[in-house]
């Protein structure tokens, strides 16, 4: 249990370093902003109590916030995403998953599953995100632009990093 | 009550939600009021110092192109040096200068983090409350302006860099003085847009964007950019003006914040004039 909650820990650190680091720095283009953050809140475990994960949603929003000065913005997608997760999960998933306390990762709901699941929650995260950012519909067309490319990227990135870190486990089972 | 409690114990999921949501707009929305929330002057302070570290790391990548700006910099300087003027008048006498007074102060700073891809983005520099920067003050760089401090903690800055939504300057065209407002529309990092113009003042591409003397954060005639093309629409009472800025914002390093010394007087001055908001 310790163990488990010091691999998320470290998983959290990480994938925030990452984002800050690396990811934010990367200059695609003005509307390829990708946020693979979200993808600790995706990872997090099928069973772990709703409000557990609407409040780590809370505190890794804002960490990314206070390290990209957005107060606010950060938090209200990212709690939203949790809050969708947890229906979205609540349809997705079948009885023995919740028996066997599995993460919804690729290695165990497959990679149609989890490429499906994974863009339907960056899609809505980061609606809600750029609308939120621009704070309006007055830029609409190159906000939804923005939201399409962004979530492809992020997708894309979370994908290639559950076949990266979790290889050997796809090809055990 | 039982009922109630019983209610809120079977939708508290919901309603944390909601709880959370509620704190997150409430932050979200002082931030945009430009209201001082304390404690986003303390997350400043920490992020700050992070980003200082980073910084620190990545500055041993950019130190050729630093020094070569810095190397021109100083060369123009030299030369408006006293010694690189021929002395030409014959008599001198010292005076008290009580035509000039001093406006502005420039103190310099360096960036320690940046973003140029965002629709918001926000630099954060080095320099803070302890070396005299405070809220709403200009931010330039060497070849034109940059963006206005938003928030200040004891050692560092947050800038709301040019290329931000909520950020409007006031500008105007050098050759004739017609006024307008730039903006970012979120595409390119090296253009930006003039709007507000009006249509009978003749625009020509190349013509020099300049700051106006409207504000009290900016100096007049700072350089912003030039114009790249322009447009007007049928029916349309303003020009579409599109600005190459002089600034380049994904390489920018070294700044300068502006101090108005008139600024409190004028706004005070300002102040005591009445208004119609009732």
């Amino acid at each position: 249990m310790i163990l488990e909650l010091l691999t998320y820990l470290l998983k959290f650190i990480g994938i925030i370093l990452l984002q800050v680091l690396v990811v934010d720095n990367v200059e695609l283009s003005s509307y390829i902003n990708p946020y693979i953050y979200i993808s600790f809140i995706l990872l997090l475990p099928i069973t772990i109590k709703p409000w557990h994960a609407l409040f780590l949603a809370f505190i890794c929003g804002a960490f990314v916030d206070a390290l990209s000065s957005t107060p606010g913005l950060h938090i209200a997608a990212s709690v939203l995403l949790a809050f969708v997760r947890i229906h979205y999960l609540r349809f997705a998933t079948t009885k023995e998953d919740t028996e066997s306390r599995i993460t919804p990762s690729m290695s165990k709901k497959g990679i149609v599953w989890f490429v499906f699941y994974c863009f339907s929650m960056t899609l809505v995260h980061h609606t809600f995100l750029f609308f939120l950012e621009i704070y309006g519909f007055y830029e609409f067309f190159s906000t939804l632009l923005r939201i399409i490319l962004s979530t492809l990227v992020t997708v894309m990135m979370i994908v290639v990093g559950q076949l990266l870190f979790y290889n050997t486990k796809i090809s055990n089972g | 009550m039982r009922n109630l409690i019983f209610f809120i114990y079977r939708y508290h999921v919901f309603f944390i939600f909601f709880v959370l949501e509620i704190v997150a707009f409430i932050i979200l929305f002082r931030f945009n009021n430009y209201q001082k929330a304390s404690f986003l002057n303390y997350t400043n302070g920490v992020a700050g110092n992070f980003y200082n570290g980073v910084s620190n790391t990545q500055e041993y990548f950019n130190l050729r192109r630093v020094n070569d700006s810095l190397q021109l910099e100083n060369a123009r300087l030299r030369s408006q040096q006293i010694t690189s003027y021929y002395q030409n008048n014959v008599s001198i006498s010292s005076i008290n200068d009580t035509v000039y007074k001093q406006q502005y102060d420039y103190i310099s700073a360096q960036v320690v983090n940046n973003s140029v891809t965002k629709r918001n983005n926000y630099i954060t520099l080095n320099r803070g409350r302890l070396h005299g920067i405070e809220r709403e003050m200009g931010v330039i760089s060497e070849n034109g302006i940059v963006g206005i401090v938003m928030n200040v903690s004891d050692h560092y800055s947050t800038v709301l860099s040019l290329l931000n939504s909520n950020c409007k300057i006031s500008a105007k065209l050098q050759k004739t003085g017609a006024f307008g407002s730039l903006v970012w529309d979120g595409g390119d990092p090296r253009y930006a847009r003039l709007l507000d113009v009006n249509k009978h003042v003749p625009i020509k591409v190349g013509d020099l964007v300049i700051t106006s003397n409207f504000s009290t954060i900016f100096p007049e005639g700072l350089p912003i950019g030039k114009i790249s093309d322009n447009s007007l629409d049928a029916g349309d009472n303003f020009h579409t003006i599109n600005i190459d800025l002089f600034t380049d914002f994904s390489t920018v390093s070294t700044v300068y914040v502006i101090r108005n010394l008139f600024k409190q007087e004028q706004q005070a001055l300002e102040q005591t004039l009445p208004t119609d908001k009732k």
